[in-house]
């Protein structure tokens, strides 16, 4: 029997019914009287400097309120640190990328900013651009910041171990090269933000925003603000997946609006503008050199990375430390050397996505691994089994494995998977005619960061405050961008505070209101807000225990909370209703509140970003998916017919909610292995509609998904939990890739996996037989 | 130019004044204040912005205000009775077919259509009929699962 009455149970989102209504309140179903509408100027050329700008007939069409261009935002930039703020609320002095904010109108209507966009005359001075990494770190690349010579960006370059030493002794030494594409978040809601400025200086925003304060801070910053005075209030989020952690142009352009015309502006971008101008995952090539023993004994790794940045840093130095830390999970790796340029390129700027630069290693580390086992002829699943991490295990760069449950999760998977009885080694059927529809498994393993640490302010603070009736409104600021964090926070307030889940109203994130609180990035909201929780809960529990040791005459230790009574343990006749014991305590004397109050940062001290040395966060999940395809080959189709994931979560907090992250971690991966591609050429993006991208419809997705929870209880996150919403979409890609090898023998190591690759790596493979036996 | 024009919602008449080159969802939306109808890419190529015209699903970007006059259409506000949840959108509650929710409302309503017009489909049909609507959170899996749900259990 379950320890909780609630924690652990499949229960339905709180946020559920109000979004099944229509009812739930997205950015963009928000407006104000008097609200004027927003529309965005754009830059036509990946690299220009910008001449001069006329605004007079715009400004002078009737229904035009306000014209503002980037030279209204005075200095001001922004970043992740004080050496990287290369962002710019819009454009000023050069564009760097198709699609930069150039200028902007606020009008009565769309028709009518429309109008205006067209009447704004830009005179621009092209420039040579650079869309291509390798091209821009070459001496004679044209420059896009001034102050970064040679478009270098991020550049990390670090050691652990001896690898020379450690290759001189390898057995079998393998060098692949990796290339992971551009692909987009690909959320439904587009950006949005509804800003209102009132005079003198107060600031009111309604944005689609994963990490709120971020924006509230940068808007104090840009607009010369107190923090007081910028109330930053989330509706209900449409999906970010990373694309919305950031300020963008779109939030300061919303409120410069507002105060130059002295109405609400909202700005709701169109999707075309969100998929070909505003952020998406880092392109990276990977160079992947591995050596092992004859047994499979991994040694070591060289890996060298250029990652395409885009025009701008963001996040850019997380990214590249979190391939790094990656590069030794999830298996003992000795030896490791990395160097990764992050270059700046004349391309929208790339940012965090499910996966934060983990996908790219791992895709590239699991492959190749794969790759290995057959060069040795090596069982593959054998292969990871002896390599892999485990409990107590401390990588040479300094992560800490405190849980780890990564050998469950193997057998868990290749059980769910039929492995054994399905299983046959490319090598064993190579010789057999392929047919049309050629059927492969394959698996990959991986581990990822529960709880990133980033350096500055890192805590959660949760607030709950208890109505005199003995329901909570739970005040966090932690943010609910569809994985369900709402859902869960309350959960764990209400099973310890022994109420049920509907007593709980978590409130929307108001940074006039809530504590402020980093965001939902980095898988970090279950495990550090729900500490936070936690906390707060047992602070409010204590107040009323006081009481309730008066009332019913016991020590507090012997008083239990559950469902809606408080009671004494061995006597439970002594019993009353959490209701009646709130009346009573905050009507007592001429009354009091009760209010609890919890923080909890993480545990570690942040890494080393330059040398990669320390944990990326507190715990680490672990997982396998096995995958199942069926490969065309002739038409060269790739269909996922079935995945399976075994994840170690650490606690499964509610395992309906679970299951819907791995089945969506699921589609993800899927799309970004076989079916989504930005394309670009010379920075422009030739696909930005959600069917020309890629976009998995119900058709795309596997036919079966299996999602197995392994709870290795960790010592770290809340109630034992680690991250279930990101480190679920890593394994896919290797996975997949491998069972494409163990169906038609190609090694597909260029995504996504198109039918043309297919089939060309068909035709070659056809070829190079025929030599072989044409030399024999 | 302005056409005036009587649009029957939700069982609801209304009359109003609308440029003939806008699309019902701009009027559902801007004009009538059913906010239940998202937006998402303006061009048909999501699903999301789906209601019921006649009992067909339909995508309300794509459809002009002045070509729905006299018929009958219904919008994911029209589900349900006094503020309770249909079976429909109980079963999409309870079978964690709702992560986001943005894309909800379309795919609730063009799960209805079907519905209304076959109450036992097969996988399919399931599939056909969502066939136009994207979702990048769920993985579709359990909004199956809750539309078979659906269909399967007796009103």
């Amino acid at each position: 029997m379950s320890a909780y009455s609630i924690l652990g149970k499949r229960l339905p989102r709180v946020d559920g019914p109000v979004k099944a209504a229509g009812t739930a309140r997205f950015t963009n179903d928000l407006s104000l009287p008097g609200m004027l509408h927003g529309r965005i100027l754009r830059s036509p050329y990946a690299h220009a400097r910008i001449v001069s700008i006329n605004t007079r007939a715009a400004e002078q069409l009737s229904g035009v309120r306000s014209v503002i261009v980037g030279t209204d935002f005075g200095n001001y930039s922004y970043g992740l640190r004080a050496d990287m703020r290369d962002e710019y609320p819009m454009a000023r002095g050069k564009v760097r990328y198709i699609g930069e904010e150039v200028a902007a109108v606020a009008a009565v209507d769309i028709d009518t900013a429309e109008k205006a966009l067209r009447l704004i005359e830009v005179e621009y001075e092209p420039l040579p651009a650079v869309t291509d990494p390798v091209k821009a770190m070459q001496k004679e690349a044209p420059q896009i910041h001034d102050d970064k010579l040679g478009n270098i960006s991020v550049h990390m370059k670090t050691e652990f171990g001896d690898v020379e030493k450690a290759f001189s002794q390898a057995d079998h030494i393998r060098e692949d090269i990796f290339y992971s594409q551009s692909v987009l978040h690909g959320y439904l809601e587009p950006n949005a933000a509804l800003a209102v400025w009132e005079p003198p200086n107060r600031i009111t925003i309604w944005a689609s925003k994963q990490s709120p304060y971020f924006l509230y801070r940068n808007l104090a910053n840009c607009f010369q603000v107190p923090l007081s005075n910028v109330r930053l209030i989330q509706p209900y989020i449409g999906g970010g997946f990373g694309g919305k952690n950031g300020g963008y142009p779109v939030d300061f352009i919303a409120v410069m609006l507002s105060k130059k015309s002295g109405r609400p502006v909202k700005v709701d971008l169109y999707q075309e503008e969100v998929l070909s101008a505003h952020r998406r995952r880092h392109p990276m090539q990977v160079r992947l050199k591995t050596g092992v023993k004859k047994d499979g004994t991994l040694l070591a790794h060289d890996c060298r990375i250029i990652a395409d940045g885009g025009a701008g840093t963001g996040i850019g130095p997380m990214t590249i430390a979190n391939t790094f830390s990656f590069l030794n999970l999830p298996y003992v790796v000795p030896n490791v050397r990395f160097e990764a340029f992050r270059v700046f390129t004349n391309r929208p700027i790339s940012v965090a996505q499910r996966g934060n630069g983990i996908q790219q290693i791992r895709f590239a580390a699991d492959v190749q691994l794969e790759m290995i086992a057959e060069d040795l002829d090596l069982d593959p699943v054998k292969i990871r089994q002896k390599n892999g991490a485990y409990t107590g295990y401390r990588t040479p760069n300094g992560m800490n494995i405190r849980s780890c449950g990564l050998q469950e999760s193997i057998t868990e998977a290749l059980k769910a998977a039929n492995w054994d009885s399905e299983y046959c080694s490319w090598k064993t059927k190579q010789d057999q005619p392929l047919g049309r529809i050629a059927k492969g498994i394959g698996i990959a393993c991986n581990a990822f960061e529960s709880g990133a640490r980033l350096t500055g302010h890192n805590c959660c603070t949760a607030v709950i405050k208890v109505h005199e009736d003995g329901t909570v409104s739970l005040l966090i600021g932690s943010t609910d961008a569809g994985q369900g964090a709402e859902t869960v926070l309350a959960m764990i307030a209400a099973e310890l505070l022994g109420i049920r889940l509907e007593d709980i109203f978590v409130a929307q994130t108001d940074s006039a209101v809530t504590p402020l609180d980093p965001g939902s990035f980095g898988s970090r909201v279950s495990s550090t807000a729900g500490n936070a929780v936690k906390i707060a809960a047992l602070d409010a529990k204590e107040q009323l225990l006081k009481v309730a040791s008066k009332l019913l005459k016991s020590p507090a230790k012997e008083i239990e909370f559950k469902d809606r009574k408080v009671f004494v343990k061995s006597g439970p006749e002594r019993v009353m209703r959490f209701r009646d014991l709130v009346r009573r305590t905050v009507s007592w004397g001429s009354g009091t509140t009760v209010i609890g109050q919890g923080s909890w940062g993480q545990t570690i001290e942040p890494k080393n970003f330059e040398t990669g040395e320390g944990d990326s966060a507190g715990s680490y999940s672990f997982g396998t998916q096995a995958a199942w395809v069926e490969v065309d080959t002739q038409t060269g189709q790739v269909h996922v017919s079935k995945m399976v994931v075994a994840h170690d979560l650490g606690f499964a907090l509610n395992p309906l909610a679970i299951e819907g992250q791995h089945e969506g971690s699921i589609s993800g991966g899927v799309g970004h292995a076989v079916y989504e591609h930005c394309i670009e050429q010379d920075g422009q993006t030739l696909n930005p509609s959600f069917t020309g991208y890629g976009l998995p419809t119900v058709y795309d997705v596997p036919d079966e998904m299996v999602s197995i929870s392994i709870e290795s209880l960790d010592p770290v996150g809340a109630f034992g939990a680690k991250e279930s919403g990101e480190g679920t979409q890593v394994s896919t890609i290797p996975a997949i890739i491998n069972a494409i090898h163990n169906a038609i023998g190609v090694w597909i190591k260029d995504l996504p996996v198109t039918p043309e690759k297919v089939l060309k790596a068909l035709e070659k493979n056809r070829e190079d037989k025929s030599d072989l036996e044409a030399a024999r | 130019m302005e056409k005036k024009l009587s649009l029957r919602i939700n069982g609801v008449e209304h009359s109003i004044s609308v440029s003939s080159h806008r699309t019902l969802l701009e009027v559902l939306r801007e004009e009538l204040g059913y906010t239940g109808v998202k937006q998402a890419c303006g061009i048909g190529d999501c699903g999301v912005c789906t209601v019921i015209v006649d009992g067909r699903a339909v995508l309300g970007c794509l459809t002009l205000a002045v070509a729905v006059e006299g018929r009958d259409i219904v919008t994911i506000e029209g589900l349900g009775k006094q503020g309770k949840l249909d079976a429909l959108q109980q079963s999409f509650v309870e079978h964690g077919a709702i992560q986001c929710g943005y894309c909800s409302p379309g795919m609730i309503l063009s799960a209805k259509a079907l519905l209304d017009e076959n109450p036992y489909p097969d996988r399919e049909k399931i599939l056909s009929a969502i066939g136009g609507n994207l979702c990048r959170c769920t993985g579709y899996a359990k909004i199956i699962e809750a539309i078979e749900a659906a269909a399967s259990s007796p009103e």
